[in-house]
């Protein structure tokens, strides 16, 4: 690997196509985003920035083109030539190392804080107990809650739902994190919080794919961002450029508004 | 604060609203209820010596026995089977959904005493049972079908097919009362399916699926009765066959009442413990639970 000219990129979706039922929604997609880099996607709502995103991780299959994670087709494999679908639970171990965090924070409500943390290491990488424990405790630190983890999701504000939905990503000890509009379902006053903890994960140097519509926060954590119009990616570079002096007429609309 | 203070003088006393049906019905209620103790008390046909002497008999506590076994067994294999069909009617494909559907139609659509008296009966269509080769092939073992298909064996059947078709609808309407996020959020963190569903998709249908069950618990302790058609000496079947030798039906029938009342009344302490369980984190205040 080493001997290699380049490292490959942390993540490469190359030609990805999805339908669903008569709607083409991904209409092939190309994206990279080297280890350690920040790349945001923006775009109206409806452009496939989700679906995009859960082909990441093979939540969802696509039918056509290949995303690779450090190296790794995710959610099938070649054999002979010929590539098939991986079985489900073979798709789980691939994406144990892939941390997601939802819109809607999707927290397990039934268990408490530290539970929610703790359970997947535990039980997917089978990792010891204690050990997972205080990462945990570490992680909750890391995003200013470490007074919480006996509390229940709901008796929390969405912003520390989603810190903790964060913290919980983290605990898996990803390569890769992906963010599906963090901080859409958060009052505007919370959602300071929320990008301060993605910053400061950012700096330490985690490879993070972010779909959000927050302009100013992508042109500060970038390193490279996508604009997503009617299932294809309109235009891509650094922010600098794509976001201040657009070429394509769909993404110049599309930020007029935004901004 | 010093204007709340001045206006609290002027701010009215809220008295209750005038409810005279209240009293009405307590009246009503008063009246009715000491009729029924004064008959209880007093009307010598309910003979509660007679009562008192055979609730602790040995055959009526066999026939208490197999109620509770016969009911815990049908309610093991409805939950089971529930489970099982409510995740081929929620799962993907085309044959599973239907196969699910085809059962609780036919279960949940034919009577249940037909349904017991069937499997009874089923000698008359299949005379032995045998494992083998269908369509003619080898067997390898064989036995006759009234030695296979004994009366628990048929009130088994019967009770529990039909209590799956119940408990597959009941556990389907749990599942779906769950976030597809939730499910969602455990396969993006890398359970297998197996795991979301019995770590984080089921502990939150339990909180949908508990209640209605207790109430399928209930009713099929009382519909284990119907198996003394098929000669199944439970509870009821235990206290006819005394009363049909003494004649003593109203106190025999009180005693089985009673007996119902009382594993009823165990269960609902039990379904309310369940149901504690299962509230863990429900509510924002106090998540404890
Ligand atoms: N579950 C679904 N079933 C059918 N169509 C869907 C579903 N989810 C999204 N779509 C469609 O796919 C397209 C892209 O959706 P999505 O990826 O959610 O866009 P975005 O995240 O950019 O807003 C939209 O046209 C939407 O209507
Ligand atoms: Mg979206």
């Amino acid at each position: 690997m080493d001997a290699l000219p380049a490292a490959p990129p942390m993540v490469a979706v190359t030609d990805v196509w999805k339908a669903r039922g008569r709607n083409q929604v991904l209409r092939g997609i190309n994206l990279e985003a080297a280890r350690g880099e920040v790349a945001c996607l923006l775009g109206p709502s409806g452009a496939g920035k989700s679906t995009l995103l859960r082909c990441v991780n093979a939540l969802e299959p696509c039918d056509r083109g290949i995303v690779r994670v450090d190296g790794t087709a995710i959610g099938c494999e070649e054999r002979g030539g010929r590539w098939y679908r991986l079985r489900e639970r073979d798709v789980s171990r691939q994406r144990a190392g892939i941390g997601m965090v939802f819109q809607g924070f999707n927290l397990f409500p039934h268990m408490t804080v530290l539970d929610n943390v703790c359970d997947a290491p535990v039980r997917v990488l089978g990792q010891p107990r204690t050990e997972v424990r205080e990462r945990a405790q570490r992680l909750l630190e890391q995003v200013g809650l470490a007074e919480k983890a006996a509390a229940y999701p709901r008796q929390l504000s969405g912003g520390q739902q989603q810190r903790i939905a964060i913290a919980r990503a983290l605990a898996m000890q990803p390569k890769l994190m992906l963010f599906d509009e963090p901080t859409s379902a958060l009052d505007p006053h919370l959602v300071g919080e929320v990008l301060d903890v993605i910053k400061a994960l950012a700096a330490t140097g985690m490879t993070m794919l972010i779909v959000t519509h927050e302009v100013q926060f992508a042109r500060e954590v970038a390193g490279r961002v996508a604009v997503m119009v009617d299932g294809v990616i309109a235009e891509a570079g650094p922010p600098g450029a794509v976001l201040r002096d657009p070429k394509d007429p769909r993404v110049r609309s599309f930020l007029a508004r935004a901004l | 604060m010093a204007q709340v203070e001045a206006k609290q003088g002027t701010v009215p006393v809220i008295l209750p609203a005038p409810r005279p049906g209240h009293w009405i019905g307590v009246a009503v209620v008063a009246a009715v209820g000491s009729w029924i103790a004064y008959q209880a008390l007093t009307n010598p046909g309910f003979q509660w010596g007679t009562v008192g002497r055979y609730m602790l008999h040995p055959q009526v506590l066999r026939g208490v026995g197999t109620t509770v076994e016969l009911t815990a067994l049908v309610m093991l294999m409805g939950a089971v089977l529930g489970v099982g069909l409510a995740l081929m009617r929620m799962g993907g494909g085309q044959v599973l959904p239907l196969c699910a559907y085809a059962f609780t139609w036919f279960f949940r659509g034919t009577p249940v005493l037909v349904q017991l008296v069937f499997w009874y009966n089923l000698a008359t269509l299949f005379p032995t049972l045998s494992l083998g080769v269908p369509f003619g092939g080898p067997k390898f073992a064989e036995v006759s079908s009234t030695a296979a298909i004994s009366s628990f064996t048929a009130a088994l059947l019967g009770l529990g097919l039909n209590e799956a078709a119940y408990m597959g609808e009941i556990v389907r309407a749990g599942l779906l009362s769950v976030d597809a996020g939730q499910g969602e959020a455990a396969r993006a963190l890398g359970y297998r399916p197996m795991q979301a569903f019995r770590v984080v998709v089921l502990p939150q249908a339990m909180r949908a699926i508990v209640p209605p069950t207790g109430n399928q618990v209930i009713g099929m302790l009382k519909y284990t009765s119907l198996a003394s058609v098929v000669a199944l000496p439970e509870l009821m079947n235990s206290v006819e066959t005394i009363y049909s030798r003494t004649f003593e039906t109203i106190p025999l029938l009180i005693v089985a009442a009673l007996w119902y009342l009382v594993l009823v009344s165990l269960l609902s302490a039990v379904q309310a413990v369940i149901e504690r369980r299962y509230r863990r984190g429900a509510d924002p205040a106090g998540a404890r639970g």
